[in-house]
């Protein structure tokens, strides 16, 4: 099976640059308070377009907060963020439709079929609805595309999930544990949309480390908001993971 | 961020020296009614605090668009301070309104007078300010959310009285008297002294709340810094900004 | 445009699907009737009186919609997947406001007929027309300030309290004209046209609140 629209490229295993040179995603100084703490300090970070970034760390390190300031669902308090070349946050509405974000709600009506809620956010992002079909296929749920969500499987329900975060091509895929919910079969499935061959820049977290860094070109690791580590997955030991998520 | 506690001795003596005055006026200078006797003064103290009141809901919407323009917390708690300041005033607005009622017309709520029934709407209104801030969690969204209601209870605060006076049957003739400022000299003189007066209450009352505020955050900010982050801690569940 | 279309159309597809708010509305609004009868204990009412009783039997419902408006897209991403579109905000209060119009209208269409049978307000028949009319306007006062309201409380915790205690006062001065201009239809020497006054400042209270709501209701959206 080969990738939505580019026939099975694949990645350098080394972190360099993108094609054109100007990084997907630019981090200086990034900050977020919630109240009176500070859930994320002082990050910056460059990710280059087509690459992979994994973010380790424990619950409550800042991994979700971060996704979502990269979502434009959050405003940072201080520093600057460059996505896809547009500055945020002024600039958000113009990049909105570029990112794609897979988290822990699935963001689908549960009284409303897969079908329709597809349909939903294709007229939401301006969408053909052929694409709907395609993607259907693609993750194995034509038959069920018409049951409404409630009555499908917390798997079934993350395919429909993949299908809607890539609904609209999106360059940059920001994704929350995108396997938690998954089978190794339906894995496969979706790897094409939301993996490496997708060609996407992607941001990942994943509550499996050594499954992260397989596939990634950069790490960030944090703990308490704080960078604890960026580089590599090469500068990654198991005694660093334990630290992280002891 | 010490700026609230500037100009607060000046204002506090302007404010008791004012308040005095206006009191000395209102016992012993200010005519006595005919018809109602005593009582009828409280209308020195009722109608300024419901000015006052009324313009505090006012300038907390004012202070709310500052916070949506802005994002400075600074506004956000000049809001609350405002609102909150001008529902304690307009709590006290409406006993001594109630009070009149009862000197004016013998009942201790009337239905007839439209500027005190669109006073307690207002006041319903503002009693919701301090819950809807309570009941949300996420400091930021909780200012937001509370500058939005300001903005919008604030603009709805004339449209408010323009309605109820609309409803109204008919006007009691003494409160167009009074308000449309046909007062004799004496009555003007005492009236308008505690208008200003009970201004400068208003002002330095909340002035005093938000030095006070202000240093309860520096307070923590400096233990933050000193002690980290786990040393503090969390405030329990309040509807004051942070 | 579109993008209120698309989520009106959602909306009122769930609510087909669910059928959670427009029945529960319907029905509290014919038990209000019931109420009424028994608590005034009049089999006819007319005038003032039967114009207050109708506002308020409709408030009462109204209030149900207003609770349930935004709970879908609270509790099921709705509010992450439309602000992850490359789309107008205020798009969705244009969509959700139309949403609680079209709930309200269906309201009446059932809860009208219900008050003129058990109530039996004089010349309800021949005032029809102004009857709607005033209430259409009210309609849309109660659309906007409830979406504005809805939009509020359902990020509280106290999210079914916290919109009809916000509501109630905002939707006064609209309630005062509703009352005050379906009052001189609903007697016996009814002319059938409503009072001008009230109708303007019902359309003047619809048109400050749609501006005031279109202005503030960015804020309430983002995060």
């Amino acid at each position: 099976m080969t990738s939505e629209g580019v026939p099975g490229s694949t990645q350098s295993a080394h972190a360099t640059a993108g094609a054109d040179g100007a990084p997907a995603v630019s981090l200086a100084g990034l900050t977020r308070h919630f109240g009176e703490r500070t859930v994320l300090r002082d990050l910056s970070l460059e990710l280059g377009r087509g690459q992979t970034l994994a973010v380790l760390g424990r619950n409550g390190a800042g991994k979700s907060t971060l996704l979502r300031i990269l979502a434009t669902l959050l405003r940072p308090h201080a520093g600057t963020i460059t996505l896809l070349g547009e500055q945020l946050p002024r600039r958000a509405w113009a990049v909105r439709g570029r990112i794609g974000l897979l988290g822990h709600e699935p963001l689908l009506y549960r009284d409303l079929t897969g079908r329709e809620n597809l349909t939903y956010h294709a007229r939401l992002h301006r969408v053909a609805p052929r694409r709907i079909e395609k993607l259907l296929s693609a993750v194995g749920m034509e038959a069920r595309a018409d049951d409404p969500v409630r009555c499908l499987s917390r798997g079934m329900v993350q395919r429909l999930a993949v299908a809607r975060a890539v609904l609209h091509r999106p360059s940059l895929l920001l994704l929350d544990e995108p396997r938690s919910s998954l089978d190794p079969g339906a894995g496969e499935l979706v790897e094409p949309l939301i993996g490496r061959i997708s060609s996407a820049t992607r941001v990942l977290t994943s509550h499996d480390p050594r499954a992260a860094l397989a596939e990634a070109d950069l790490v960030l690791a944090l703990s308490g908001g704080r960078t604890a580590y960026l580089g590599p997955p090469s500068g990654v030991d198991e005694t660093m993971i334990r630290k992280l998520y002891a | 961020m010490t700026t609230h506690v500037r100009h607060l001795r000046s204002l506090s003596i302007a404010t008791v020296v004012l308040l005095t005055a206006s009191l000395i006026l209102v016992f012993f200078y200010a005519p006595l009614d005919a018809e109602q006797g005593f009582v009828q003064k409280i209308f020195y103290i009722h109608v300024p605090l419901a000015i006052v009141s009324l313009g505090g809901f006012i300038l907390g919407g004012l202070f709310g668009v500052g916070y949506l323009r802005t994002g400075k917390r600074i506004w956000d708690m000049r809001s609350y301070c405002a609102i909150h300041m001008a529902l304690i005033f307009s709590i006290g607005g409406l006993l001594a309104g109630s009070i009149w009622a009862k000197a004016s017309w013998g009942h201790w709520w009337v239905w007839s007078e439209p500027t005190l029934v669109s006073y307690l709407i207002v006041i319903l209104l503002f009693c919701t300010y301090q819950p809807l801030r309570f009941s949300i969690e996420d400091p930021e969204r909780q200012a937001r959310y509370a500058a939005v209601f300001s903005v919008v209870c604030g603009a709805f605060v004339p449209i408010n009285f323009i309605v109820v006076r609309l409803s109204a049957e008919y006007l009691h003739p003494r409160v167009l008297n009074l308000e449309g400022g046909n007062m004799p000299g004496p009555m003007k003189l005492t009236f308008y002294t505690s208008l200003v007066a009970i201004a400068l209450l208003f002002a330095t009352l909340m002035r005093y709340e938000m030095a006070a505020k202000e240093t309860r955050i520096q307070t923590r900010r400096l233990r933050r810094a000193l002690m980290g982050d786990d040393a503090i801690r969390p405030l329990g569940r309040s509807a004051a900004p942070q | 445009m579109r993008t209120a279309l698309a989520i009106l159309r959602k909306d009122l597809l769930l609510e087909l699907r669910t059928l959670e708010t427009i029945p529960s509305m319907a029905m509290l609004a014919v038990i209000t009737c019931v109420i009424f009868h028994f608590g005034l204990n009049r089999n006819a009412l007319s005038g003032q009186l039967a114009a207050g009783v109708l506002t308020v039997t409709l408030l009462f419902a109204s209030m149900l919609g207003i609770n349930r408006l935004f709970v879908a897209e609270r509790e099921q991403g709705g509010f992450d997947a439309f602000l992850l579109a490359p789309v107008d905000r205020t798009a969705m209060l244009t969509a959700k406001a139309t949403a609680l119009f079209v709930y309200l209208l269906v309201l009446e269409l059932i809860a009208v007929p219900a008050f003129a049978l058990f109530l039996a307000p004089p010349h309800l028949g021949s005032s029809l027309p102004g009857v709607i009319l005033i209430l259409v306007l009210s309609d849309i006062a109660f659309a906007v300030i409830g979406t504005f309201v809805s939009a509020i409380a359902v990020q509280t915790r106290a999210r079914d309290l916290i919109g009809p205690m916000i509501g109630l006062p905002l939707l006064l001065p609209a309630l005062i004209a509703t009352a005050r201009g379906l009052g001189p239809l609903l007697t016996v020497q009814a002319s059938g046209s409503p009072p001008a006054k009230w109708l303007a400042v019902l359309g003047l209270y619809d048109l400050v609140n749609a501006l005031l709501a279109y202005a503030v209701f960015d804020f309430l959206l983002e995060d």
